[in-house]
């Protein structure tokens, strides 16, 4: 896999096994509990203060994909989730998008919205979360298209990018935005991004026999 | 040197800032909310404003190397304002937030009566939540102003230990020293307080519970000014060790009351930077 860190990017029941090896008995103890909370009572605000809290209790590096659990347990719906989302820190935004293809949600193009704001964002890390496995299933292409370029143009390194080869091969359109840019920068004097020449490559194959299915 | 500035408005300064900053020794710092020289018109406004607080400001301080926290409060200026009165209610959302390190800035500005339901309120809030309180005291009619917030600190549940009274000066340590409340001093570079003055005051009044930052903002100020208090130090005979606790171990103690802190960014910004460097390419 690109990278098996990403908790959107492995089974959900591989991620809490994971986590726990990287706590101390401590914040284990607090996991354990917080998620045991926000599956009986998903109704009660307590697991949202667990949510906002991840980080003190885990640590920063563990609190991803301890915000991804506690989602996955309650299960809320899109517009506690969209709420979540809005009045969130970068990191809970980054969490709610990652968490987004182990929730029902995610098997619908309602949370498309988030992830379009997130892609508004200059924060490297939330465009990093917006690229992930939801955002290759349903944005449309000129979203993704233009995703992709923005993580060219802020460095986010392509191979973040969910599934890229698949959604890039063979798109005309995505090849000339990319020789458009190429030509933008060289004009200017300026180097070439490694990571576009990569894509373009990906762009050019010729198109799979069976078509991606558009959105 | 390692520097903690403890008060420092990084939304309205710049990237070079934050590089000069990080030259001078500066790895860690906290941002109060407070106004934006124009008066906001509704409570939308400091929710964009709080969020980013918590979002895009500390992306930028981490792209130098510089941990950033805050305060989150309705501060003073506005706080008479009825039209941001509803932030009062908000707060709570904000407070439980892993980047939020105190409640602050609150205090007087002209000590109106609706200031002192917000002050009260937010320190309510404050002991509520597990959290010190950085309390500003006013720059006109001062000594005064902190008679009455020394009044309502002691009527309120938070115990001085928790409580920073800051822009203190000569004429307001002593009070403010024996309320055993943490002694703020912000170092301009106008006449407010100088790095020279306030090595005088360190030499009375000794280095424990004392911390010193650039409160820079907007306004006429200096983002280097806890490195210049560093270096009068060292030119006054303090040792390295006395001017680590009062640039770094001081402010760690204090703001690590919240429980919150996290101090363990990259020692390097090219570390933190390679994975994406939307600042340094100027966002494009
Ligand atoms: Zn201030």
């Amino acid at each position: 896999m690109l990278n098996p860190r990403d908790p959107d990017q492995e089974a959900v029941g591989d991620i809490a096994p994971r986590l726990e090896q990287q706590l101390d008995a401590p914040a284990r103890e607090w996991l354990r509990q917080a998620l045991a909370e926000a599956e009986a009572q998903p109704q009660k605000s307590t697991w949202e203060l667990h949510f906002a809290s991840a980080g003190r209790q885990c640590g920063r590096a563990a609190a991803l994909d301890a915000r991804v659990l506690l989602l996955h347990s309650a299960g809320p719906d899109t517009v506690t989730l969209t709420r979540l989302y809005h009045q969130g820190t970068a990191a809970e935004r980054a969490a709610v998008l990652r968490a987004l293809p182990h929730m029902a949600v995610g098997k619908t193009p309602d949370a498309v919205p988030l992830v379009e704001d997130a892609l508004r964002a200059n924060d490297t890390t939330l465009i990093r979360a917006a690229v992930g496995r939801y955002a290759a299933a349903h944005l449309d292409r000129h979203g993704w298209r233009h995703a992709v370029l923005k993580c060219l143009f802020t460095g986010v390194p392509v191979r973040s990018v969910n599934d890229l080869a698949r959604r890039a091969r063979g798109d005309a359109e995505l090849a000339r935005m990319l020789r458009d840019f190429a030509h933008e920068r060289t004009a200017a004097g300026r180097s070439v991004p490694e990571d576009l020449h990569h894509v373009l490559e990906l762009a050019l194959e010729s198109a799979p026999a069976h078509p991606p299915e558009e959105f | 040197m390692r520097i903690f500035d403890p008060h420092i408005h990084m939304t309205s300064r710049t990237t070079d800032d934050y590089a000069a900053m990080y030259e001078a020794g500066v790895r860690a710092l906290v941002e109060p909310s407070f106004w934006l020289g124009q008066p906001r018109t509704s409570p939308g406004s400091f929710y964009d404003y709080f969020d980013s607080l918590l979002g895009w400001e500390p992306f930028r301080a981490a792209q130098h190397g510089i941990a950033h926290h805050c305060t989150i409060a309705l501060n003073p200026k506005e706080a008479g304002d009825p039209r941001c009165l509803p932030v009062l209610d908000e707060l709570p959302r904000y407070l439980v937030k892993d980047g939020v390190v105190a409640v602050g800035e609150i205090g007087y500005d002209s000590m109106t009566p609706a200031e002192d339901t917000a002050l009260a309120a937010q320190l309510q809030l404050a002991a509520d939540h597990g959290l010190p309180a950085l309390v500003h005291t006013p720059h006109r009619d001062k000594a005064a102003g902190l008679t009455r917030t020394l009044d309502v600190l002691r009527e309120s549940g938070l115990p001085p230990e928790r409580v920073v009274l800051d822009h203190l000066n000569e004429a307001t340590v002593d009070e403010a020293a024996d309320s055993g409340c943490w002694l703020g001093f912000s170092i301009y570079p106008d006449t407010k307080m100088d790095e020279h003055r306030m090595v005088r005051l360190l030499r009375l009044h000794g280095t424990a519970r004392v911390l010193v930052n650039s409160a820079a903002d907007w306004g006429r100020s200096d983002p280097l000014k806890t490195r210049a208090v560093g270096d009068a130090m060292l030119d006054a005979g303090f040792t390295d060790d006395e001017i680590d606790q009062v640039l770094w171990r001081n402010p760690v103690a204090f703001y690590g009351q919240s429980g919150r802190l996290e101090l363990d960014l990259a020692p390097d910004p090219a570390a933190v930077t390679h994975e994406g460097n939307s600042i340094l390419r100027g966002g494009e």
